[in-house]
């Protein structure tokens, strides 16, 4: 009986399991074999994870092409920052910080929440009358809140150090750090997607009139949703500020935009698995050709510096998927194992139908 | 007399902002697709025009008509390699795609010539003042004024009277009926990034005539002038675009003037606040359309 019962277990919640089980070998792995070097690229590839997650969770249920998460990111970034740093730090970083800043001092994961809460809080406070928009309009309304959160990140001096760099971040972001949030928010995400409001959000995203027609709120639950993933690209902002420790407000802008964006569409915007796959595939090929730009430049291969090589290959790769694949590698299904319904307990306890 | 230059300068301004936005929304009234690749095609005719200015002896105008030819053939190749295959799957998948594309040409860009600002050599002309009615004007903004206005001027008469034009403003009404009506919709469509890659070329010879230096990121500034300027006009018309960039050419040096400085700063988010309210409250921008069609695939 208890073999049938971990059986069902198993089976409910395989995609977690498929997904967190290799994540945590490859963090392992990293931990005993490789140099520092690797750890951090490893460390920062599931910082990453992170905000492809969040975007996920509003862009992949929805439907609705998201730019504003890097800027969810930036926010939770320095406000995580600004809470860890200690006031001597804080007063060298940023001369011209506010008297009631540069006192206040948290522990380092209750600054990750608080960057977590403000980035969904500044989410909560703009976002309702967006949520009516689809399309076009909707694509254009996030890039414009992209460019605003830009712009004031840049010019508010007394709180960000305006364009110049942020400095003395304690580097607190370990290996171990960043994969256990990749773990917890890819268990957020899959939980969401897999909740009530989940499934009334993809619902309006296979037909809007139709979802609407059954009595779904769309703009609310767009709008939950929305929150809800600017807090995880938050939480991941918090994480990047403390593995990066020092960065300018253009570490959360149309570079990092296109970034995310190719790590969720190769992968598959529409499950947790394509995003979780996308983010480590692209992260693996970046890495493979910028090791290739950085030989390149430092033996003098070519009589000229290469640079953007990486940029150009990543292009490239995004529009060939769009192109071959539009619904990335995964497309709308996720990993999932199921066992052989061999046993009638098993079926029993399992009687619950897959959802997709 | 201080007012009379301002206004040559707004209007000078407004007439560039009406061409960039008029770009962008050739492509948009028809496919729907926001070309976030538009400002890189105006970085390929700064590139053009630095290349030619550097390594040839060719004069400044010859250099000039390769800038717009070369921006009007980049347009076409995106169209062809990329856009095409993507256009019959989601908006989303679209968009992406266009910014993808704008990724790929600014790295180009970086490898092929080089991430630090060029200088582009300009014709005498942009740097000379005149002086009229002892208004005092620079040359450019004259020359900004009157090669708009002529490219409007032009631009009216192929979309009234060719056949081109007609049926570049049919498919922008109602594409799907325009197809069923025997216009082959591939032809229609690249005569439409071709056009939106001449009026690329064409601003950016007046846009690099502003700092006299090219970067790869150059075309940022117009991409984000023609978002602002389409979403005040009204996105579906054509009409709308121009009357929405020269709103903004004139909302823009007011502000400019009147706004502290302290505010200033932000500009820039006031602009895209203001697109945000125009779209929640207008979303159909100053200039109404008869005909508001949702997308076809």
């Amino acid at each position: 009986m208890k073999r049938a019962r971990l059986i069902a277990w198993l089976s409910r919640y395989s995609t977690i399991v498929i997904l967190a089980v290799p994540i945590l070998l490859v963090a392992a792995f990293t931990e005993l074999i490789a140099g520092t070097l690797l750890i951090r690229l490893v460390t920062a590839m599931f910082v990453s994870m992170i905000i492809v997650l969040g975007m996920q969770v509003f862009m992949g249920n929805s439907g609705i092409l998201a730019w504003a998460h890097v800027g969810f990111m930036g926010i939770g970034a320095y406000v995580a920052a600004l809470c860890s740093m200690t006031p001597h730090i804080k007063e060298i970083a940023i001369p011209q910080v506010y008297p009631f800043l540069l006192n206040l001092q948290l522990p380092f994961w209750l600054s990750l929440l608080v960057g977590s809460a403000i980035a969904a809080l500044v989410a909560a406070v703009i976002s309702y009358p967006l949520m009516r928009l689809s399309d076009a309009a909707a694509a254009i309304t996030s890039f414009a809140l992209l460019i605003i959160i830009h712009a004031v990140l840049v010019h508010w001096d007394r709180v960000t150090n305006g364009p110049r760099t942020l400095f003395g971040i304690e580097e607190y972001t370990t290996l171990w750090i960043s994969v256990s949030g990749a773990i917890l928010m890819l268990i957020l995400a899959y939980f969401f997607k897999e909740s009530s409001l989940g499934l009334r959000l993809r619902a309006s995203r296979e037909d809007y009139h139709a979802a609407s027609a059954m009595g779904i709120n769309i703009t609310q639950v767009r709008y939950l949703s929305f929150v809800v993933s600017a807090a995880i690209a938050g939480f991941g902002g918090g994480l990047f500020a403390h593995y990066i420790t020092s960065f300018t407000p253009d570490a959360f802008y149309l570079i990092e935009t296109f970034n995310v964006l190719a790590m969720l569409v190769v992968g598959g915007p529409l499950g947790i698995s394509g995003a979780v796959i996308g983010t480590i595939l692209v992260t693996v090929a970046r890495e493979g050709v910028r090791a290739v730009e950085n030989t390149i430049n430092l033996n003098h291969l070519l009589p000229f510096e290469v640079i953007g090589l990486t940029e150009v290959f990543l292009a490239t790769v995004l529009i060939l998927s769009l192109i071959l694949r539009p619904q990335g590698i995964m497309g709308s299904r996720e990993l999932r194992w199921k066992p052989k319904q061999s046993s009638g307990e098993a079926n029993e306890l399992d009687a619950q139908p897959a959802s997709e | 007399m201080i007012v009379f230059e301002f206004i040559i300068n707004a209007i000078s301004v407004g007439s560039l902002y009406a061409l960039i936005a008029l770009g962008l929304v050739i492509i948009y009234g028809i496919l729907k697709m926001v070309n976030f690749a538009y400002g890189e095609l105006i970085m390929v005719g700064g590139y053009l025009l630095y290349l030619v200015g550097a390594n040839t002896n060719i004069p400044w105008l010859i250099a000039a008509v390769i800038a717009v030819v070369g921006a009007m053939v980049v347009s076409y190749l995106t169209e062809l390699v990329a856009f095409r295959k993507v256009r019959e799957k989601s908006l989303t998948a679209l968009l992406i795609t266009t910014f993808a594309v704008s990724t790929l040409l600014q790295n180009s860009a970086l490898i092929i010539i080089s991430p630090r600002a060029k200088a582009v050599a300009l014709p005498q002309i942009f740097s000379t003042t005149i002086t009229i009615f002892n208004i005092t004007t620079s040359m450019r903004n004259i020359l900004t004024i009157v090669v708009s206005i002529a490219m409007l001027v032009g631009l009216t008469f192929l979309f009234r009277n060719t056949i081109l034009g007609i049926a570049l403003r049919a498919a922008a009404d109602d594409f799907q009926m325009t197809r069923m009506l025997g216009v082959p919709a591939n032809l229609v469509i690249s005569s439409a990034f071709v056009l939106s890659g001449a009026i690329a070329g064409v601003v950016s010879l007046f846009w690099i005539g502003r700092t006299a230096s090219v970067t790869p990121t150059i075309g940022l500034g117009p991409l984000l002038i023609a978002f602002v300027a389409t979403v005040i006009g009204g996105m579906r018309s054509l009409v709308g675009a121009v009357v929405g960039g020269f709103v903004y050419g004139l909302i823009f040096s007011f502000i400019g003037v009147l706004l502290p400085q302290v505010l200033l700063d932000y500009r820039e988010a006031f602009m895209f606040l203001i697109v945000i309210l125009i779209l929640l409250l207008r979303p159909e921008g100053l200039v109404r359309v008869k005909y508001a069609q949702e997308r076809v695939g």
